[in-house]
């Protein structure tokens, strides 16, 4: 589409819904600086302490719940997306260049799971998982402490099923316009199956891998449904935390993670733009 | 060392087709290609030319019939065990990699070692007259650079064959007729055997030693360019391979290697016959334009009338649309020697059409 | 083995399609299919689970229960459905002209405005509907501004009471989403033809008319995929009304969390989520088939 005369209206709703979309961030930021502790009514610029403006900052390293929950939700983001990628990506190469049994089949449960309700899924998975672990843990009449229950490995193991239908799909649009005959190019000049894959197919895919593993890594850091029905002592996640502080009371330390978070992620893409555009 | 480059010995081809059925690309097809030799498959689109080039360099296997290269058959080989390269219609040169990287890449799957790599990526890219391009990518070439490098990317690993997939497809008129020149000067360099595919008959002529003209997945003729252009087997070699008239008639007379043959209209004419016919049979009798002539002081033996439909002057030659008594139309083409060549004919005017009993040839089939 | 596996093409998609099938079949099938076995169940005293085969659940969801009529259930299955609806249409409302703008905008400032849009996403979930918590509460940032501002033009003025409420709970929902339209619409706008604007006004079209005829028909696959991201995860959730709604709107997600975990009835529970899947599974369907399948979702 080329830029064109845009009419001013149209301008106009267009910062409005900016502006909808940030007026939310801009409060909580504000807010992360807020005297009150009861985090209601702006009362000035908190100055307390060694961290003066920055209190609810220090009081946020200090906060061992927040660091769990942060550690937590990184184990669970970085493992679900490494694992979801890779058989993603599988998955994409085999039903984007295959032609197999049951490709019809695997493509429809492939796609099934972005048109399931996620508290469906998660609901489908609590009962599976506390099916499977309160059988294993009769059968082997495990006493209290070793028996399987609910926790970092169950979060992990649903994250990975959710995100591999979404790294398929992209995954797959960039596989979309792949000439086959690179590869076949890369044969002729003698390079076996796996040396073909390894210098040309993968390095042309990667884009496309690395914006799968994205929207995986994305989605896990979010997701708060699914977890909240496979998580178990020990596996709090931030948004399982925040939930919980919720029905409590909430300082502005939450709102200093947050900022702390926005900033992190800011950093994040400018520097993999900065290397976008060196390349 | 075998007698051939390349064999093809009772090769078949099958599909799967989109609707389950068998779709059969290549049928029965024997060939055999000689060392050092430039080799066309020509024929349209869809004739199996692609499928049997693919089947030389290992990207599709032979539902039947094996492939020798210089005498050992090639079975399940893969591509990357066998001795040919391919240049890509579309060059397949990888975007992510320098043309330096790209030209290097076969060498390196060889274990080359570097000292030596970088020589003949240099010695490589200077033959296709691209030194200095190493450092670029793909994207900045243009189509006929981007050509060349394909090439160098394959004649750097001195194959025993290169195959090339109608490497001129995608340039322009002017540079496919430079580039036929430059790829002809190559393989005389290289001295390796070139299989060519192409739908360009004028192409396959200007270049190749030998050609084969395919069609529904045959092979039908194999020869010289002289031979096929001269001596089609068949109506498809003779009207696929430059302009040609086709005379449908009956064998009238039988002599040794000649005949007489009756059109509609009560015309007759005596033909070469490189078949043997018998008397009452249908035939299609070809000759093409240029050898025909309306010109008056011509004294070949057949001799036919008609009138003079329509006349297009292309400088080199006038072509003369003829409708002949019994209704057929034929073309017939004047060279025009001197400055002062002028119509031999109007349109609308009687003429009587001249030819010898060599350039009017008997088709069986 | 590895002679036979590189030889054989179909061998190989299997290979490489078998993990994800795997765990698609132990996360995903059979989870389902326990969750189907479990709302034919009863629960006893103890709130565990009897595997026996009873429409009970999915009758009482319908409103046919015991003591006679009851349509709590089916009203919260409607509710959720109206709000699920409502949400779409506001977010395309609003989605449409931003990406229409950016499209529209000069090459180099796409991406910028697009990573503008991109970035609330990157807060949390919960944290952004606590924001909206901040903003909305009786003494919060949007009433205050209000006041000051009546302050200010001498008019008397009473905080409004948005949270928590119906009306919470459905900006939260438009705000959660709204992203995930922006970005399909703006991938089916961008992939427009220049050419195709000038071809409408050249066959006579205005430039309302070459919006309607032309730009909404081709940006229909994203405006499509948008939909598909926004409805089925705003029907299924129950965060948004949790925190927005207080106590007061209860949804199909709220039910169905409440049976699993306070009110220790899973067969209950799972017999209103398959309910929930089933109503996805079919309007899906029905869209789908009605408007194309949204290829653009790989965008979102």
């Amino acid at each position: 589409m080329s830029a064109k005369k845009r009419s001013p209206w149209l301008t106009l709703v267009s910062i409005l819904v900016y502006f909808f979309l940030y007026a939310p961030i801009i409060v909580l930021i504000v807010f992360s600086f807020n005297a009150s502790r009861t985090n209601v009514v702006f009362e000035g610029v908190v100055n307390q302490g060694p961290c003066g403006p920055f209190y609810w900052y220090c009081e946020l390293f200090r906060n061992r719940s927040v660091m769990d929950a942060t550690r937590n939700t990184l184990i669970i983001a970085f493992t679900s997306t490494v694992v979801s990628t890779i058989i993603g990506t599988m998955a994409a190469l085999a039903l984007q260049r295959y032609d197999f049994f049951g490709k019809k089949v695997s493509e429809t449960a492939l796609y099934f799971p972005i048109v399931t309700p996620e508290i469906v899924m998660g609901i489908g998975i609590l009962v599976f998982f506390s099916a499977v672990f309160g059988w294993i843990n009769t059968a082997l009449a495990l006493a209290p402490n070793q028996r399987l229950t609910m926790g970092l490995g169950t979060v992990i193991v649903s994250h990975i099923a959710f995100s591999i239908p979404f790294v398929t799909l992209v995954v797959r649009a960039r596989l979309h316009g792949f000439d086959d005959r690179l590869e076949e190019a890369a044969m002729d000049l003698g390079a076996n199956e796996f040396t073909t894959f390894r210098k040309v197919t993968l390095p042309l895919i990667a884009p496309g891998v690395l914006a799968g593993a994205m929207l995986a890594f994305t989605l896990s850091l979010d997701d708060f449904i699914i977890t909240f029905f496979t998580t178990g002592p020990g596996a709090t996640t931030l948004p399982i935390y925040v939930y919980g502080l919720l029905r409590r009371i909430v300082t502005p330390e939450l709102n200093a993670l947050s900022t702390i978070w926005v900033l992190v992620v800011l950093i994040v893409v400018a520097i993999s733009q900065w290397f976008q555009r060196r390349e | 060392m075998a007698e051939y480059a390349v064999e093809l010995r009772n090769v078949w081809k099958r599909f799967p087709g989109p609707g389950g059925e068998v779709v059969t690309a290549v049928k029965n097809v024997s060939l055999q290609i000689y060392d050092g030799e430039f080799f066309a498959l020509l024929g349209p689109s869809g004739c199996g030319k692609t499928t049997s080039l693919r089947m030389i360099a290992g990207f599709e296997l032979p539902s039947e019939g094996e492939i020798f290269i210089h005498g050992r058959p090639m079975g399940k080989t893969p591509p990357y065990q066998r001795p040919v390269n391919t240049v890509f219609q579309s060059y397949a040169l990888f975007p992510h990699m320098t043309i330096g990287e790209n030209v290097a890449f076969g060498l390196q799957m060889k274990g080359v070692d570097k000292k030596e790599i970088a020589r003949r990526v240099a010695e490589a890219l200077e033959m296709v007259r691209l030194s200095g391009y190493e450092k670029r990518k793909p994207k900045q070439l243009s189509g006929g650079q981007q050509q060349r490098v394909a090439l160098a990317r394959a004649l750097v690993n001195r194959p025993e064959v290169l195959l090339l997939d109608e490497p001129l497809g995608a340039l322009d008129l002017k540079l496919r007729k430079e580039m036929q020149l430059e790829l002809k000067r190559l393989q005389r360099e290289v001295g390796i055997t070139f299989i060519f595919v192409t739908h360009d008959q004028e192409e396959a002529l200007t270049m190749s030693d030998r050609i084969a003209v395919m069609e529904g997945g045959v092979a039908l003729q194999v020869g010289t360019a002289n031979d096929i252009y001269e001596h089609p087997n068949c109506r498809f070699v003779a009207d696929f391979i430059g302009e040609t008239n086709f005379l449908d008639g009956t064998v009238a007379e039988v002599d040794t290697d000649k005949a007489r043959i009756d059109l509609p209209g009560g015309v007759s004419l005596w033909a070469h016959t490189p078949q043997r016919v018998a008397v009452g049979q249908a035939v299609t009798v070809t000759v093409r334009p240029e050898k025909m002539h309306i010109r008056p002081n011509a004294t070949d033996v057949n001799q036919v009338t008609g009138y003079v439909t329509d006349i297009v002057y292309i400088g080199t030659d006038t072509h003369y649309g003829v409708v002949l008594s019994g209704g057929q139309t034929i073309r017939v083409r004047e060279q025009n020697y001197s400055a002062e060549s002028r119509l031999l004919a109007r349109e609308g005017e009687a003429v009587c059409v001249r030819f010898s009993i060599e350039a009017a040839r008997v088709l069986t089939e | 083995m590895i002679q036979h596996i590189r030889e054989n093409r179909r061998l190989q998609g299997f290979l490489l399609i078998l993990p994800a099938m795997f765990v698609m079949v132990t996360l995903l099938v059979i989870p389902l299919t326990l969750t189907v076995i479990t709302s034919f169940g009863q629960r006893d005293a103890d709130g565990n689970v009897i595997y026996t085969f009873t429409l009970e659940n999915y009758w009482r969801l319908l409103g046919f229960t015991e003591q006679g009529w009851d349509d709590l259930y089916l009203r919260i299955l409607l509710r959720s459905l109206w709000l699920a609806v409502q949400t779409t249409v506001i977010v395309i409302l609003m989605a449409y002209p931003l990406a229409y703008f950016i499209a529209r905008s000069p090459e180099k400032r796409r991406n910028f405005l697009l990573f503008l849009v991109l970035v609330p996403l990157w807060t949390n979930f919960v944290i952004r509907i606590y924001a909206w918590v901040m903003i909305l509460r009786s003494q919060g940032v949007f009433n205050s501004t209000l006041g000051a501002m009546a302050g200010l033009l001498n008019v008397p003025f009473q905080p409004l009471d948005l949270y928590p409420s119906q009306t919470a709970v459905l900006i939260g929902m438009v705000y959660e989403f709204l992203p995930f339209m922006i970005l399909p619409i703006y991938t089916s706008l961008e992939k427009i033809e220049p050419s195709l604007y000038e071809a409408a006004a050249d066959l006579y079209a205005n430039a309302f008319r070459t919006f309607w005829r032309v730009t909404v028909p081709l940006s229909m696959p994203g405006i499509v995929a948008g939909t598909i991201l926004t409805f089925i995860p705003v029907i299924g959730t129950f965060v948004v009304s949790d925190i927005l709604g207080g106590r007061q709107v209860i949804l199909v997600g709220n039910l169905v969390q409440r049976q699993f975990l306070d009110a220790r009835n899973p067969p209950f529970g799972a017999a209103a989520s398959i309910i929930l899947l089933v109503m996805t599974l079919v309007l899906t369907l029905y869209y789908t088939r009605r408007f194309g399948l949204g290829e653009e979702i790989a965008a979102g």
